[in-house]
């Protein structure tokens, strides 16, 4: 407790003094030198920052490059072989294919829900209330709402009493209901997991979803409806167009977000019955069987996939900023 | 604001009947809709709320909801188990310990670099510009293995300094990036008027602008906390699970794959970790939902 109390004590004082200092001592530094002293002091104040970045980011970036053409312990070269195996391994192959599902499936599920919500909030009074029910599990940390969902797919034998909540609920509802192991069984666990991102991520697309719909001009859909359309009409015709620029962000940052899916999964399945992804895959190859080229081979390719996402979905936030 | 209204007063406009009839159904509908949607989004947390306080005994034989037909039965014994047993208490501490120089940092550091590239051109900032943009929303994963190796070797893997440098760096550019959007909007004549006046840069930035840039900090830092605190990958990857340094989320992990441990107590320690981000979303709601906006696509 002691030594915790310790590094709190270090970590808030010494930062922001440190930052303070910083300044002071460049300046001192600056002033010092003949040379172009505007320059030298913009990159002074850039240092902290660009050391940061290249030793967390740039750094590690081309040596887990150089690392996915390496063997399991970086030590012999092995060409594409990691690479080869990713696109050819059954086990890596299923990989693929359920991430694939929550690339298609999770947004699918927070856009529509949140384009649903964002429309429909607008018309009822208690906005602010339910909006806040819908977005709190963006506040919340992915381990706490798999904890959660848990207790929502427990499981018990058929004829034990269902503890479950959802077993329970769909026992009470539906006669003759055979209760099922939803997070076991690989017919449906994947799209368990996917609906709990969706719960957890339909928040932040409601969001930017709801401040588009709010920015549509009301005088816009008074004359739509005036003119005698109904409400699909101007919803169809009126709000749609003008949300298709807010709907290409949150459309891309679901699809980055179902490429890089980890805690989910991680902490609800551990990645067993059929449910690895990309990013549990990766963890478990470095850090249970240690094959780090796989593992960094995966890395790549993950960061492969989302790139032409990210590229579009910079291009989306343009255009909706400009919007 | 204020609010207009909707429909023309009733006086003016005569309703046919089968209008109403339409449009009161469509009421009806609506709200069913809304209210459902509501209801699935709320069932998760509340069923966690009330397994946490119920007594371990009750919990293998009856779902959670009994404790609306028979009132009575709950307990607050789960938290004080999961403190102490559970190692939670400690890991409360940790995350504070982690987050709190993490955010201070990623707010501080991220706004001398924004200041620098709204306030101060120089050779080869486009260039660096553009390096910083490429690396917002760079996957985590990517840089995993090396920079553990990294920890390693500075012999920094397993304690505080590597998640708070490695936090910090993963939040920079997105930092940076908004700070700087943020600090060119500041009318010119406030920067120039400082320097005409004898302020240094740094006094300029320090005390002029990152004051009027308050509400932008106050988004950022927010965003950076809550991240943090929710994070798990980064913590166990470069902290492992020790229980001196594991951070809530990593513990709690820990306790749904060590099995036996009851429902009771991970619910319990879900709900503590929990208590933070909650508070900070209600209280600072307004600057969470802008940070969260804004950052829709880091890390």
């Amino acid at each position: 407790m002691s030594r915790q109390a310790l590094d709190l004590a270090l970590g808030t004082t010494i930062i922001p003094l440190g930052v303070v200092a910083y300044l002071v001592a460049s300046e001192g530094a600056v002033g010092r030198y003949r040379v172009d002293r505007p320059t030298l002091r913009a990159w002074l104040w850039l240092a902290p920052t660009l050391v940061l970045i290249g030793g967390v980011l740039v750094y590690p970036l081309l040596k887990t490059i150089y690392l996915s053409v390496k063997g399991p312990d970086s030590e012999k070269f092995v060409g594409t072989d990691n690479y080869k195996a990713i696109f050819t391994d059954p086990s890596l192959l299923s990989v693929l294919k359920v991430n694939l599902l929550w690339i298609v499936l999770f947004p699918l599920g927070a856009v529509l829900l949140g384009l649903v919500t964002a429309v429909l909030l607008d018309r009822v009074r208690y906005e602010r209330i339910a909006k806040a029910i819908i977005t709190v599990p963006t506040a919340i940390s992915f381990v706490a709402g798999s904890v959660m969902w848990r207790l929502i797919y427990t499981y018990n034998a058929p004829g034990t009493p269902q503890i479950g909540t959802l077993n329970a609920f769909l026992n009470t509802v539906l006669p003759g209901f055979v209760p099922k192991a939803w997070l076991i069984d690989s017919r449906f666990n994947n799209y368990a997991l996917i609906f709990v991102g969706v719960w957890m991520g339909t928040g932040l697309a409601t969001l930017i979803l709801s401040a588009a719909v709010k920015a549509v001009p009301k005088e816009l859909v008074e004359a739509a409806r005036i003119d005698g359309a109904n409400e699909w009409h101007v919803f169809r015709r009126v709000m749609l167009p003008e949300l298709v620029p807010a709907l290409a962000v949150v459309t891309t940052t679901a699809v980055i977000a179902a490429i890089k899916v980890f805690d989910i999964v991680y902490v609800m399945t551990g990645g067993n019955y059929n449910t690895d992804v990309i990013a549990t895959r990766m963890y478990s190859e470095q850090f249970a069987y240690q094959n780090t080229g796989l593992a960094c081979a995966i890395a790549i390719v993950l960061l492969l996939a989302a790139t032409p996402v990210l590229l579009a979905n910079r291009g989306a936030m343009r255009r909706e900023a400009a919007a | 604001m204020s609010v207009l209204p909707r429909t023309l007063p009733r006086e003016q406009v005569s309703i046919p009947r089968g209008f109403a009839v339409r449009h009161s159904l469509r009421r009806f509908a609506l709200h069913a809709v809304v209210l459902a949607i509501c209801a699935v989004w709320l069932v998760p947390t509340i069923s966690l709320l009330v397994t946490s306080v119920r007594p371990a005994a009750l919990l293998l034989s009856s779902g959670w909801w009994h404790i609306f037909s028979s009132p009575g039965q709950f307990t607050l014994s789960n938290f004080g188990r999961v403190l102490e047993a559970g190692q939670l208490g400690h890991s409360f501490v940790n995350s504070l310990v982690i987050v709190v120089p993490v955010t201070i940092a990623t707010v501080l550091i991220g706004a001398v670099a924004g200041y620098a590239f709204a306030w101060m051109p120089f050779p080869g900032e486009a260039f660096v510009l553009v390096l910083l943009v490429a690396l917002l929303g760079l996957p985590v994963q990517v840089t995993l293995v090396p920079v553990l190796q990294m920890f390693s070797a500075l012999h920094l893997a397993g304690r505080f300094p590597a998640a708070w440098i490695a936090y910090t760096g993963y939040m920079l550019p997105f930092a940076v990036y908004l700070m700087r959007s943020f600090f060119k909007k500041i009318p010119k004549e406030i920067i120039e008027a400082a320097h005409v006046d004898g302020a240094s840069p740094a006094t300029t930035c320090l005390r002029i602008a990152m004051p009027i840039a308050a509400p932008a900090l106050a988004s950022l830092a927010t965003l950076v906390f809550v991240w943090t605190w929710n994070d798990l990958l980064v913590s166990l990857v470069y902290l492992g699970s020790g229980p001196a340094v594991a951070p809530m989320p990593v513990t709690i992990a820990n306790l749904i794959g060590s099995q036996g441990q009851g429902q009771e107590l991970l619910a319990a320690g879900a709900v503590l970790s929990l208590v933070m981000p909650v508070a900070v979303f209600f209280a600072l709601q307004r600057y969470f939902v802008r940070g969260i906006v804004a950052g829709a696509v880091k890390g």
